[in-house]
């Protein structure tokens, strides 16, 4: 049986604890507000874009020149590996590592080079020895269209050179609230946009001022929107990690906060018992 | 009268019904009307001006971006697009001065920049100075 003062001692640094935890718990929360609704607001975005990027490959098929459309025989692939540059947000980091390494396990006879944004990837993947040849750190909250731009041109150079030949993204995706999927997503080469034949649009535009050079101008925004919509998914589904897991933290330490006051009232009582039943014997022995 | 929608990253700009839009294209300005043919082109930093409606002309500056026509549905993604109202002018010329600076500091050699990025910055701050002070 611990004595009174351990017990006390216990109840503080639980509760102190807690009030971390709660107060941790509360900033996640209004930060994922905030992510939520860059997620929400880049979506009409990007889907605008996918529209206007396969009416353009309808309206000039059989003629998409673009290098980010290159398929290669493939020697090597880059894996761009998105978490978080904080932990304390449950298994949000350990389950987009387990994903990147189900992938990265496949990948047998291909070189596999890694690009890291966030500082627990470049963490993880330097103590495993992966070569990374990008890294990129606290990027979160600051996250706009400059910085993934970075990435974005890094990546696109090293594909279009030819120093890979495959980019992949591993991150992930904000289904909802309480809804988060790692996920493997091919970056590069794109795929070929698909044409939906029947969705009424007509296929005799005009382009301005021709559709290579709409091309070369709109795949590099594409490139760039998905990268940022990555990004915000993978921020928003960290919060919301985050937020989950130190409610539980705050709920843990409530119920402990319970049990040890339950055992230091416990104690206590034995204590008063004790004492009480000296009393009474001293009292008894003085009596003779 | 057709739909405009001027989307960006960050927002839907606008989305209703116009009357006639005119928008700067990598080749020069260009008119659409109703009953415009399919169109895809792209655009480079400069004024946008349409009618709405209720015949009210709204100018907006609009960085790089692309605009599709058809079926009378006009889009228009833009990495950036404001109302000639809502520009931040005295941002805007701080933003000029700081790339004028900067360029002569890679022509100098003291700065290690791409003078392309820097170039594009300055016409943007440019467009937006411009496109305010000839609303204003």
């Amino acid at each position: 049986m611990p004595t009174l003062r351990e017990v006390q001692k216990r109840i503080r640094t639980v509760k102190s604890t807690a009030r971390i935890t709660k107060a941790m718990e509360m900033v996640a929360a209004a930060k994922l507000r905030r992510a939520q609704a860059r997620v929400e607001q880049a979506k009409p975005y990007a889907a605008k874009m996918d529209e206007m990027l396969s009416h353009l490959a309808l309206a000039s098929t059989g003629e998409i020149v673009h290098p980010y459309f290159e398929e290669r025989p493939i020697r090597k692939k880059t894996l761009v590996v998105i978490a978080s540059d904080r932990g304390l947000c449950g298994s949000f980091n350990t389950n987009v590592f387990r994903k990147a390494d189900t992938w990265l396990a496949e990948q047998t006879g291909t070189d596999v080079e890694i690009v890291a944004v966030g500082k627990r990837p470049v963490d993880y993947y330097k103590r495993r020895q992966w070569p990374i040849i990008d890294s990129h750190i606290d990027w979160g909250g600051q996250l706009d269209y400059d910085r993934a731009r970075k990435i974005v041109t890094f990546l696109t150079e090293r594909f279009v050179t030819g120093a890979t030949d495959e980019i992949c993204l591993v991150f992930t995706r904000f289904l909802s609230l309480v809804k988060y999927q790692q996920v493997v997503d091919k970056y590069l080469p794109i795929s070929r946009p698909e044409v939906a034949e029947d969705s009424g649009t007509v296929s005799d535009y005009i382009f301005e001022p021709s559709s290579e050079q709409i091309y070369a101008a709109l795949m590099p925004s594409y490139a760039t929107t998905k990268m940022v919509t990555a990004l915000a998914e993978s921020f928003a589904s960290e919060h919301g990690s985050r937020m989950m897991a130190m409610g539980n933290a705050t709920k843990n330490a409530d119920e402990m906060t319970q049990t040890l006051t339950l055992d230091y009232n416990k104690a206590r009582q034995t204590q008063i018992t004790k004492e009480l039943l000296e009393v009474v014997g001293g009292a008894e022995a003085l009596k003779g | 009268m057709f739909r405009l929608s001027i989307v960006t990253p960050e927002k839907v700009v606008y989305d209703a019904d116009i009357r006639s839009l005119v928008v700067p294209g990598v080749d020069g300005y260009l008119g659409v009307l109703s009953q415009h043919a399919p169109l895809i082109t792209a655009l480079k930093p400069g004024k946008i001006e349409f009618r709405d409606s209720d015949n009210s002309t709204h100018f907006l500056a609009v960085s790089n971006g692309f605009l599709e026509v058809s079926n009378n549905i006009a889009t228009l993604l833009a990495d950036a697009a404001e109302d000639a109202d809502d520009i931040d002018v005295e941002r805007a010329r701080k933003a000029l001065e700081r790339a004028e600076s900067n360029l002569a500091a890679v022509y100098r050699g003291e700065l290690d920049a791409d003078a392309a990025e820097i170039r594009a910055a300055m016409e943007r701050a440019h467009n937006r100075i411009r496109i305010f002070d000839s609303t204003h």
